[in-house]
């Protein structure tokens, strides 16, 4: 039985009290197949990143049930892997033992230990850097340690919380489809967060919308691309008419948000300074 | 006018060239692009190194022709020479101290106190700053006591000192104990205070529980802070040996020191000051060098800027 099914029902998040209290989510409801691979998408500020945190355990909800596989999350585990925006890694470990933590608290023998480490390294292309400390290696690199240090777990969920957003556009495709690559053999239920719409469809078999904050469910797009998917995939109609809904449905979201406001303004009085205000 | 001040710049610059060395034995067995890269910019660094060195070895010899004709001349501008022995007379002094049977004796001494105090230091501060950092009821608990004693020079506790403990060479020992506790309570604490919140957040969602995020995270995390601190303790355990040694020894390099002032040997003066200066030095670098070996990965962030 494959195993990773993530239910949400009526889950609300706040941080903070009394005056200054805000409300990340909203009686979110969402059910996750195991295996699913759900991209999940929102203008900024919506509380995906809330959302990916609150599933990896680090804040409890304040109101409503959140089971993965039908128990209650009540803390991190190594079940549920999280990939970070920063890669987050170790600097006082090797590329090597970084990978290798999670094997030795789960106390795997040292061989089957090196046997593993071995596999899942040349996997993610870096069993030429096994030996280089995160200071040493690009941001690419670093998030492809980030990934096999959570692979060599065999998660049954992958929480990804925009992790290739800070990676420049030719090595966000490589990463992009590392991961599909990954997952088709790992078969893990993956929820991905990102605001880019190209990401979001060409790795998605669903694509969850949020309403902007605080953030409920506003839709689900079925992704019906046909897998394996390559780049090319990125130019076809159907992508575009998929593209096209997104967008639409992001517009709703950030047109009439104060932020949005702000930039519209904005774009009127030529002033960069508001702008950068907006960020 | 001890050495120490001017000599240390060259001292810091000794261990990159130690490690530049055994950087490039790593990189000739390694042909990635990276590592070429960092061929490159060592043997530029070792070039640059070079010239800064004889310029550093030209201003030391300049120095001491200085201080020579201003002796000899018995200047006494602001400053009076007139009782300061010459480099050549303190060459002569120091050769005589070495082969005296005394020698070793200041030394040990010295050192010993330095060392058990600096040790007990350590082995009091690093724990107790790992647990202020972690726990807020500790924090609380200790804290308010210690900040009352913090801001009291060690030099003000020899009196106390010396009516606390039975000898004077365990109040000497407490003196240099005092001197390093803080210093490395301090820097433990800032470490691990300042550790990246995530890195923490990622050990839990790899597996980790308390005892694994305090040995695999915590700790190492702290660890360059510990290490500043630990040097700085040295530093400051000397400082404090010495001014002990003064009052209260009857060996020892600060013994020696005013005992060659009280006997007007002032050679000996400047030979004891020297003694000081380089078993000072010595004993931080060794403190820097040992930290060096617990971090690797520091030593390639040193590489990278």
């Amino acid at each position: 039985m494959r195993q990773g099914a993530i239910n949400l029902k009526d889950v609300s998040l706040v941080f903070g009290s009394g005056s200054h209290a805000v409300v990340a989510l909203e009686k979110l409801s969402l059910h996750v197949e195991p295996g699913e691979f759900l991209a999940i998408l929102g203008p900024s500020g919506c509380g995906k990143s809330s959302l990916i945190s609150t599933i990896a355990g680090f804040q409890p909800p304040h109101a409503g049930t959140l089971l993965v596989d039908g128990s209650a999350v009540s803390r991190p585990g190594s079940d549920r892997g999280v990939v970070f925006q920063q890669p987050t890694l170790f600097p006082w470990k090797s590329v090597r033992q970084n990978v290798d933590f999670g094997l030795r608290l789960r106390k795997v023998p040292r061989q089957e230990r090196s046997a593993i480490l071995d596999e899942i390294l040349h996997k993610v292309g870096l069993s030429e850097f096994v030996s280089h400390y995160p200071t040493q290696l690009s941001g690419g690199m670093q998030q492809r340690v980030g990934l096999a240090r959570v692979l060599v777990n065999r998660p049954r969920v992958m929480l990804m919380d925009e992790p290739f957003g800070s990676l420049d556009a030719q090595i966000r495709l490589q990463m992009q489809e590392l991961l599909l690559e990954v997952w088709n053999e790992f078969r893990m239920t993956i929820l991905f967060v990102t605001h880019d719409i190209d990401e979001a469809i060409f790795l998605g078999s669903r694509v969850a919308m949020l309403t902007r904050r605080p953030g409920r469910l506003k839709t689900i797009i079925d992704v019906d691309l046909p897998r394996p998917r390559k780049l090319d995939v990125l130019v076809s109609p159907e992508f575009m008419r998929l593209k096209r809904n997104c967008m639409a449905l992001l517009r709703e979201e950030t047109v009439g948000s104060p932020q949005a406001q702000v930039f519209n303004n904005d774009l009127y009085n030529d002033s960069n300074q508001a702008a950068n205000n907006t960020g | 006018m001890t050495p120490r001040g001017d000599l240390l710049p060259h001292a810091t610059a000794i261990p990159s060239v130690v490690l530049a060395s055994q950087s490039d034995a790593a990189v000739k067995a390694n042909t990635s692009f990276l590592s070429r890269v960092f061929t490159a910019s060592t043997s530029r660094r070792g070039l640059t190194f070079l010239r800064r060195l004889i310029v550093r070895i030209l201003a030391l010899v300049v120095f001491v022709a200085l201080w020579q004709v201003a002796s000899t001349h018995k200047a006494h501008f602001v400053v009076n020479f007139t009782f300061v022995p010459a480099p050549t007379a303190v060459a002569g002094a120091a050769l005589d101290f070495v082969e005296s049977p005394k020698a070793p004796q200041h030394v040990v001494s010295s050192v010993r106190r330095v060392l058990i105090g600096f040790l007990l230091a350590a082995a009091v501060a690093i724990p107790l700053g790992l647990a202020i950092g972690r726990s807020r009821l500790v924090a609380d608990i200790v804290m308010t006591p210690l900040e009352v004693l913090r801001p009291i020079p060690g030099v003000a506790w020899i009196p106390l000192a010396i009516l606390m403990f039975p000898t004077s060479e365990q109040s000497m020992i407490f003196i240099c104990l005092i001197g390093a506790l803080f210093p490395i309570l301090l820097s433990t604490i800032h470490g691990v205070e300042n550790l990246d919140r995530r890195l923490v957040y990622a050990a839990q969602t790899l597996g980790a529980r308390n005892w694994h995020i305090f040995t695999e995270v915590i700790l190492p995390g702290a660890l360059p802070s510990i290490v500043t601190g630990l040097t700085i303790g040295m530093g400051i355990s000397w400082f404090l040996v010495v001014t002990a040694e003064m009052i209260s020894g009857r060996f020892g390099v600060g013994y020696f020191t005013w005992e060659a002032y009280t006997l007007q040997n002032y050679a000996d003066i400047v030979v004891g000051m020297l003694v000081i200066g380089t078993l000072g030095m010595s004993s931080s670098l060794l403190v820097k060098f040992l930290g060096n070996r617990f971090m690797p990965w520091h030593r390639h962030l040193v590489h990278a800027r």
